[in-house]
């Protein structure tokens, strides 16, 4: 995974290739010794083992996947540069490139920025080296490995994803949750679904009668501990009365709409009484379920708001079609700020300790010595760690493919991964595979160059 | 290549319905690579009989073994035999005890090699190499046509087309054909047509066994009425929601129509899929009979779908799939099978009959030799079935098999439909379809049924989609 995208290794391999041509046909024909005398044919001997390597597993494979690129599914048929035509214009396909362009320029930025604070930060603790081992360990860990972790910690249910977990946790702090989540009157009782939730009567309270309110949908291990068997309300000349209860008996043996022996009470229920939209009363169903709404809220209908049966927050969708990019580029930084720190950190050890106390010396607050000093000294090594990041984020693969669940894996698509759904996954068209294959390559092809253009000057230096 | 796979079996341990998750999710990687090498496929497969002639046919110790099966067997003594199918853990020790069997009775040296989840690479690379097992078991319906169109199998030779002829319906023989020619014989088989339930939560509930759609509903209705969630969903797995709309449509637009969609000769736009997607919405889209909603219902893979039913402090009701859930019942929860968990059969849909949708490996020989020959044979009889019965998780169409083999009453009443059914059967349509269609996460039909239940309100688009994603799969 590292070796390729270290500017050491990528350098090297291309860095080599432009020495080797000299030597090997020198021009005028006849022997020549190079500087230190040996033969242009032994230079070559030895170069041989090390070129016929690149050839056949870099400059081949690239070749031949242009060529590929060229043909059609079944490598037969030339087609052109219909391939390419094909890739920017399905709609999957510039799903991953638009999703590439946003993992390029966050990743790297988010993942430095992070190792640079790490770093500044790491040098002046005591704890600092033990710190830094903490950040860099998930280095350690394979890319597949960090995917099925961070699957877990994304995971919809707060009991197994941690993310959920503390969402959910710090949720209900702050609002406190309905006491019958789910619950709801029979389809076709005289309780009907009104707007936002609740469930209103469609006849009228009157006094002297008692409006029993049945609801089903509660299990029973989720009702309150205690909670009492219902009874029946007893009518009121002045007030309008009735019970609100769990509607049903394990077995299945109770009767809609009646209070049997065995049914409980559901206490705590808000029930209100509504006259032309306005509500005139309200109370609260008590522990043998029930509830007394005063003379006023006859011949009003009785409304249950949805605050007694609000779902129980679930937290947030994170693997959803809007969340699924940023949070896999989350575990991408997860892992690789402990890189950026680590690179970071060296470079922080070679600045000059003298700039710094001279600046403080002259009056400068740790922040201006962190913005003037510091990141400027440390630039080359900022510089080297977002190129390398940058290509390393290019072709991001496996992250994506664990970790986006499949109704989403479009919606967090990459070009890697389309790389691979379209030459592997069921489509087994190789010729677009190719050609995504080319358009990765042309866009790594830049950052190298950098790359290369910046080891040869530290080079001459 | 490694960590792929490893990656597509992640939230998977070890048992028998992960092979069916494998199995879905394969994906037919050699057909392009394939094409280059392939020369050496034919040259090798001469070798390996040319050691031992026959005419010791009468001195083979096949001669019958009890039942007065008649099954005459060669003898292979010397020779070496290579197997290959996807079972790994019980369900490969199961065929263990079978292949051991007709070590006995020919002489043979029989071995298993697991292959893994992309099943036609895998079985290609060895294709290339030259070194091909002598008998695969195929997964998909799908690679048996690819392997026979490239030559890579080999037709069944007349004694094993004679165990075929008699013990199996022709609606099984037929699966195994391809271009007029026998190729392969069904022999281990999964019927796909169940629902599974706590009978703990059916208890409380005072639900019955639905019979039909409706009552299906109801009882769903009911069982939310008690405080349970009815049905339990494995939505982050697109295979489950293909297998859902399969029987439903299997049932309701009947085998001819499943089998023009299947071959799409139908689109998918098509008022018979408006009608089942209708019926499915029916359930996808009221949240209370879906655990969790629409929202549990896509973050629970088929594992999850099937441990919620039976474990936890609100345990769901009932699950659909297929007779695999049997085995990970036993092996991932307390939940004994046939008591606390039960099952039957998917309910009929409209006015038709309940539908047995089913699933299997097909064995064909991919090298022309004897021994080959004499294991299909084998594989293909009575006396094989009742072995490999023997050990439970599995379900064979032989129909001369007594069902008595079957270890317990669960597994048999599975096989009583399965058989009875006759030739209603049908072929899991996804397994039929191109890999892109109706087999890759993310894609396809896996996709567009997730996208469903997730928005189970909107028919129109989603048939739009799967019609322009089978389009582009089956390239008409």
């Amino acid at each position: 995974m590292a070796d390729a995208s270290l500017p050491g290794a990528g350098g090297g391999a291309v860095g080599a290739a432009p020495v080797t041509p000299g030597p090997v046909k020198g021009p005028g024909g006849g022997p020549r010794r190079s500087i230190m005398g040996t033969p242009p044919w032994l230079a070559a001997l030895f170069l041989l083992p090390a070129l016929v390597l690149l050839g056949a597993l870099v400059a081949y494979p690239i070749v031949y996947t242009i060529h590929r690129s060229l043909y059609d599914a079944g490598g037969s048929g030339f087609v052109g540069l219909k391939n390419f035509g094909t890739v920017f214009s399905d709609h999957g396909i510039l799903t991953a490139v638009r999703n590439n362009a946003i993992w390029v320029v966050v990743a790297p930025t988010v993942a430095t920025a992070l190792g640079l604070v790490f770093a500044v930060l790491t040098e002046r603790v005591r704890w600092g080296t033990a710190f830094k081992l903490v950040v860099f360990m998930p280095m350690a860990i394979s890319m597949l490995a960090a995917g099925i972790i961070f699957r877990l910690v994304y995971d919809q249910d707060p009991s197994r994803g941690v993310a959920n977990a503390v969402v959910v946790a710090v949720h209900d702090t702050f609002t406190s949750n309905a006491a019958y989540p789910g619950a709801r009157p029979r389809p076709n009782s005289d309780l009907a679904p009104t707007a936002g939730g609740s469930y209103t009567s469609k006849s009228t309270a009157s006094v002297g009668t008692s409006a029993n309110l049945p609801l089903v949908g509660i299990p029973q291990n989720k009702l309150p501990a205690g909670a009492q068997q219902a009874k029946p309300a007893a009518p009121k000349p002045d007030a309008v009365t009735g019970t609100v209860w769990l509607d049903f008996r394990p077995g299945g043996t109770g009767k809609p709409g009646v209070i049997d022996p065995g049914e409980k009470a559901l206490s705590g229920v808000k029930v209100q009484a509504v006259k032309n939209g306005k509500v005139v009363a309200s109370a609260k169903s008590g522990k043998d379920g029930t509830y007394t709404l005063p003379s006023s809220a006859a011949g009003a209908q009785l409304r249950l708001p949805a605050s007694n049966f609000a779902e129980k927050y679930n937290g947030i969708n994170w693997l959803g079609p809007s969340l699924v990019t940023p949070s896999i580029i989350a575990s991408y930084v997860w892992m690789w700020a402990g890189f950026a720190m680590v690179l970071i950190a060296a470079g922080l050890a070679g600045v000059p300790r003298e700039l710094l106390e001279q600046a403080r010396v002259d009056g400068a607050n740790e922040w201006q010595v962190f913005r003037r000093i510091t990141v400027p000294l440390l630039a080359p090594v900022l510089v080297v760690v977002m190129v390398t990041l940058m290509i390393n984020v290019l072709k991001i693969f496996d992250l994506v493919y664990i970790i986006a669940p499949g109704q989403t894996q479009s919606n967090a698509n990459v070009l890697a991964l389309q790389l691979y759904l379209s030459s592997f996954g069921g489509g087994n068209d190789q010729g677009v595979g190719s050609a995504i294959g080319v358009i990765l390559l042309l866009l790594v092809l830049p950052v190298m160059i950098v790359n290369i253009r910046r080891l040869r000057r530290e080079g001459r230096r | 290549m490694l960590s792929l796979n490893t990656s597509k079996d992640r939230s998977l341990e070890t048992n028998p319905a992960h092979r069916v998750v494998r199995r879905t999710t394969r994906i037919a990687l050699a057909a392009v690579a394939a094409s280059a090498l392939a020369l050496t496929a034919a040259a090798c497969g001469s070798s390996s009989d040319d050691g031992k002639k026959s005419g010791q046919n009468s001195s083979s110790p096949s001669a019958s073994k009890g039942n007065g099966s008649s099954l005459q067997l060669p003898d292979l003594h010397g020779q070496k035999l290579e197997v290959a199918a996807v079972w790994t853990g019980p369900e490969q020790a199961n065929f263990m005890k079978v292949l051991k069997e007709f070590d006995k009775r020919t002489g043979a040296k029989t071995s298993y090699v697991p292959t893994g989840d992309s099943q036609s690479t895998f079985l290609g690379t060895k294709v290339e190499g030259g070194a091909p097992p002598d008998v695969a078991f195929l997964a998909q319906n799908g690679v048996l046509h690819q392997f026979a169109d490239k030559g890579w199998i080999k037709p069944l030779g007349p004694e094993a087309q004679a165990q075929l002829t008699a013990n199996f319906s022709p609606g099984w023989q037929k699966l195994g054909a391809w271009k007029g020619k026998q190729y392969g014989i069904y022999a281990k088989v999964s019927n796909k047509s169940l629902i599974w339930y706590n009978a703990a939560a059916f208890g409380n509930a005072g639900a019955s066994e639905p019979k039909t759609w409706a009552d299906f509903l109801k009882t769903a209705e009911t069982i939310f009425e008690s405080g349970t969630p009815p049905v339990s969903i494995g939505g982050a797995d697109g295979w489950t929601l293909t297998d859902w709309f399969e029987n439903i449509y299997l049932s309701q637009a009947g085998p001819d129509m499943y089998d023009k969609l299947a071959a799409h000769t139908i689109k998918w736009t098509d008022p018979t899929v408006k009608t089942a997607l209708t019926t499915l919405a029916q359930l996808f889209g009221n949240k209370d009979l879906v655990d969790g909603g629409a929202r549990g219902a896509l973050a629970a893979d088929f594992p999850k779908s099937v441990t919620q039913v039976f474990t936890g402090s609100s345990p769901a009701a009932m699950v659909y799939e297929g007779d695999f859930v049997s085995a990970f019942i036993s092996g991932n929860t307390k939940a004994k099978v046939g008591t606390d968990a039960k099952v039957f059969p998917f309910p009929a849909v409209g006015t038709g009959k309940p539908p047995v949708v089913s699933g299997g490996d097909v064995a064909v020989a991919m090298k022309d030799s004897k021994g080959a020959q004499a294991l299909l044979t084998f594989i293909g009889s009575t006396d094989a079935a009742k072995i490999w019965a023997g050990g439970g998780g599995y379900l064979s169409p032989n129909k001369s098999m007594d069902l008595s083999a079957y270890p317990d009453d669960v597994q048999r009443n599975i096989a009583k439909a399965l058989i009875a059914a006759g030739d209603d059967f049908r072929f899991d349509m996804s397994d039929q379809a191109p890999a892109a269609f109706g087999g890759t996460k993310g894609e396809g039909e896996w996709k567009d049924l997730q996208d469903f239940l997730a928005k189970p309100s909107d028919v129109a688009g989603a048939q739009a989609k799967l019609e322009a994603d089978a389009a582009k799969a089956y390239g008409s």
